[in-house]
């Protein structure tokens, strides 16, 4: 990480192979294990989809796995978060309960907000899970103004904003970049670089390079990491943590990686290369993660496939629960506009 | 001749007509070049006419509006895509602040000859953030005019006069429309900004519906007419300047009014219309003006309250039948 002039010799060091630093072999394997079920959960999303029980605007998180699951890993559990719309992977990585998103992209009543939010709005009060959000760049500054009152109240929580490479050019991104730094809040903004804001490539619609690097202006702490090496998010994210918690300091992080499919499910993606994404996918988070801790001697190839039919079957118990769910009464559609 | 064409091929003909006739028309916009528009609208356009006039822009909406008004200040004529208004909302400063007053303010120096289309209105359960029919919060404003289209014919014709304008214009368009086919001349035409059109001709009952409200106010007039009623269905097509004489006159002929509209009630257009109707035609009304509304409340995801929130045929039909006390 690049360190701010003002908090010197803080920088993460490159990942050496086995450095799983205070992690230990219960954490890895849960990490490992949530990749897995985002992964199949989203699978199955998308044939749910096809199926027309999931409708609207639903966004994968394939191939993304690693940046929510090592990045919330280094979180405690009061610590806020603030997602886009592409959320499905942060909100189960921050263990938001998967039958209840299920039954929330199905528009039903036992769903995370009663079928009135869908795939882009998770919300989970209980976890401090406090969204996903429709509008590209829009909840950049919510998550500033939740580390804004975990200051001003003098907890020691810290906030954390995932958006996308394409939500930096909304002017949003600067202004709440320099709000955070210039009143020192205790908020991590995490770009997740996946190349591409729907069919436009990052090249072709900013003009600088290294995200990261628009927090050098302001003097801001600031980094990149391998978004496909899940040790990586960890151990970058840690020290991010460290300066939000404290020194009370925000910090912009870059995440390298690439989604897997379209942008949504109505995108099929034509304006990518059959060979970039194969190429891309050769750096499969889960699939390197699962051979490092096997070759680590942390996990065998059968446990692999056992984690596989325990995530399969609780796939298959949401999809169920979703079913059987009913749809939200129709004098719901009034309620909670107001408080009151 | 006649095409047979959908309203985005209608839409993307005006704007390729227009581009040819004048080489001081670009469209900017996200996804309009490479991608050939998030719904297609652009298909075509950027080999047509090459990246200097059919521009891909960043996630920027206010600095690609602004940059649109500024260009119109200086001699272009913009035409700028909008995902969808829900986005656009991102730009009401540009659009509020600068386009609609710079030639109040610079006392007539400036003309802002832009247009900012866009899909406007609930689409399918795409959620509150995504499904807001935006119209009555572009008409308060002075300095702007603002067109809806709801059939091919109508897209093209008030799109090409739309370019042509110069003030600022906000199209709105519906994503749910798009692929609605309909007979357009081959022939160049305009339809005037500000010109209503009647739909569907009766004596009974006028009903006043643009955009994706439109079709549904037409099948209940179809279906109304088998038990006797005579409906007459008005599309005002540009909202402001509003087309008021037309819906006046019919309502003096039927005596009887419903308007439909997707957008909520407080302030909107349709309480804007039942306002003029009511001042200027009282006499003629036989019984209260109804408005029927999208639900006072952002739009849910679930598909059965969705539709709930929503106007449809079956409301209307509804409120014919309270208004002719049948
Ligand atoms: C203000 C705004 N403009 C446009 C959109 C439509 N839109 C949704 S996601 C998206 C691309 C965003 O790309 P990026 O920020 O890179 O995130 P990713 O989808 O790649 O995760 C666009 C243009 C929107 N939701 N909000
Ligand atoms: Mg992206």
């Amino acid at each position: 990480m690049e360190a701010s002039t003002s908090t010197k010799n803080i920088s993460s060091p490159k990942l050496r192979k086995n450095d799983y630093t205070d992690l230990s072999h219960q954490q890895l394997i849960a990490m490992y294990k949530k990749m897995l079920l985002i992964r199949r959960f989203e699978e199955r999303c998308s044939q749910e989809y096809g199926k027309g029980k999931i409708s609207g605007f639903c966004h994968l998180y394939i191939g993304q796995e690693a940046v929510a699951v090592g990045t919330i890993s280094a979180l405690n559990n009061k610590d806020f978060i603030y997602a886009s719309y592409r959320d499905h992977g942060q909100a189960l990585a921050r263990g938001m309960d998967p039958k209840l998103i299920m039954a929330e992209l199905f528009g039903k009543h036992s769903g995370i907000t009663k079928g009135v939010g869908g795939s882009m709005h998770l919300i989970d009060s209980e976890i401090n899970f406090m969204g996903g959000y429709g509008i590209v760049g829009a909840h950049i500054p919510l998550a500033a103004g939740a580390a804004f009152s975990a200051k001003y109240l003098g907890t020691d929580n810290i906030a954390i904003c995932y958006f996308g490479d394409a939500a930096i050019n909304q002017g949003i991104f600067f202004e709440t970049l320099n709000m955070a730094q210039l009143w020192k809040l205790p908020v991590i903004f995490i770009i997740e670089n996946n190349k591409y804001g729907m069919g436009t490539s990052i090249e072709r619609s900013f003009a600088g390079n290294e995200l990261y690097r628009t927090g050098k202006y302001l003097d801001m702490n600031r980094g990149s990491f391998d978004g496909m090496n899940i040790i990586e998010a960890y151990k970058t994210m840690k020290d991010a943590v460290n300066i939000a918690r404290t020194n009370s300091m925000p910090t912009l992080l870059e995440a390298i990686t690439y989604r897997f499919k379209g942008h949504s499910m109505s995108d099929p993606a034509t304006y990518r290369a059959k060979e970039e994404v194969e190429l891309a996918k050769v750096n499969d988070p889960i699939i390197i993660f699962g051979n490092q801790l096997i070759e680590d001697k942390i996990i065998s190839e059968s446990e692999i496939e056992n984690f596989e039919s325990e995530i399969k079957n609780k796939v298959i118990e949401c999809v169920e629960f979703a079913e059987k769910s009913d749809q939200p009464p129709l004098d719901y559609l009034y309620q909670n506009v107001y408080k009151n | 001749m006649i095409q047979n064409l959908q309203i985005r091929e209608a839409l993307n003909q005006a704007m390729c007509e227009e581009m040819e006739r004048d080489p001081n028309i670009f469209i900017m916009g996200e996804e309009v070049a490479e991608y050939n528009g998030a719904y297609k609208v652009t298909q075509g356009m950027l080999e047509k006419f090459g990246s200097k006039r059919v521009i891909d822009t960043p996630i920027s909406e206010a600095g690609f509006t602004g940059i649109g008004i500024g260009a119109a200040m200086t001699g272009l004529r913009p035409i700028v895509e909008i995902m969808t208004w829900n986005f656009a909302i991102l730009a009401f400063d540009q659009i509020f602040n600068n386009a609609a007053k710079l030639r109040y303010m610079s006392a007539g120096q400036f003309n802002c000859p832009i247009v900012v289309r866009a899909p406007n209105g609930p689409a399918h359960m795409l959620g509150s953030q995504h499904s807001q029919a935006l119209e009555s919060m572009l008409a308060h404003v002075p300095g702007l005019k603002v067109v809806t289209c709801s059939t091919p014919y109508d897209a093209k014709g008030l799109l090409k006069s739309a370019i042509r304008d110069d003030n600022p214009v906000m199209f709105l368009e519906s994503e749910l429309m798009y692929s609605i086919k309909g007979e357009v001349p081959s022939e160049e035409y305009l339809i005037p900004l500000g010109v209503g059109d009647i739909k569907r001709e009766g004596r009974d009952i006028t009903i006043v519906a643009w955009t994706k409200m439109l079709p549904v106010a037409l099948k209940a007039a179809e279906q109304l007419s088998h038990e006797g009623i005579d409906c007459e269905v008005i599309d005002p097509r540009t909202l402001r300047p509003l087309d008021e004489e037309l819906i006046i006159n019919s309502v003096i002929k039927t005596n009887h009014l419903v308007i439909v509209e997707d957008s909520w009630p407080f302030a909107s257009v349709g309480s804007e219309i039942a306002k003029r109707v009511s001042s200027q035609a009282f006499d003629y009304l036989d019984s209260p003006i109804i408005n029927i509304n999208g639900a006072d409340v952002p739009m849910p995801y679930a598909e059965n309250l969705e539709y709930e929130a929503i106007p449809n045929v079956e409301k209307v039909i509804e409120a014919v039948h309270q208004s002719l006390n049948r």
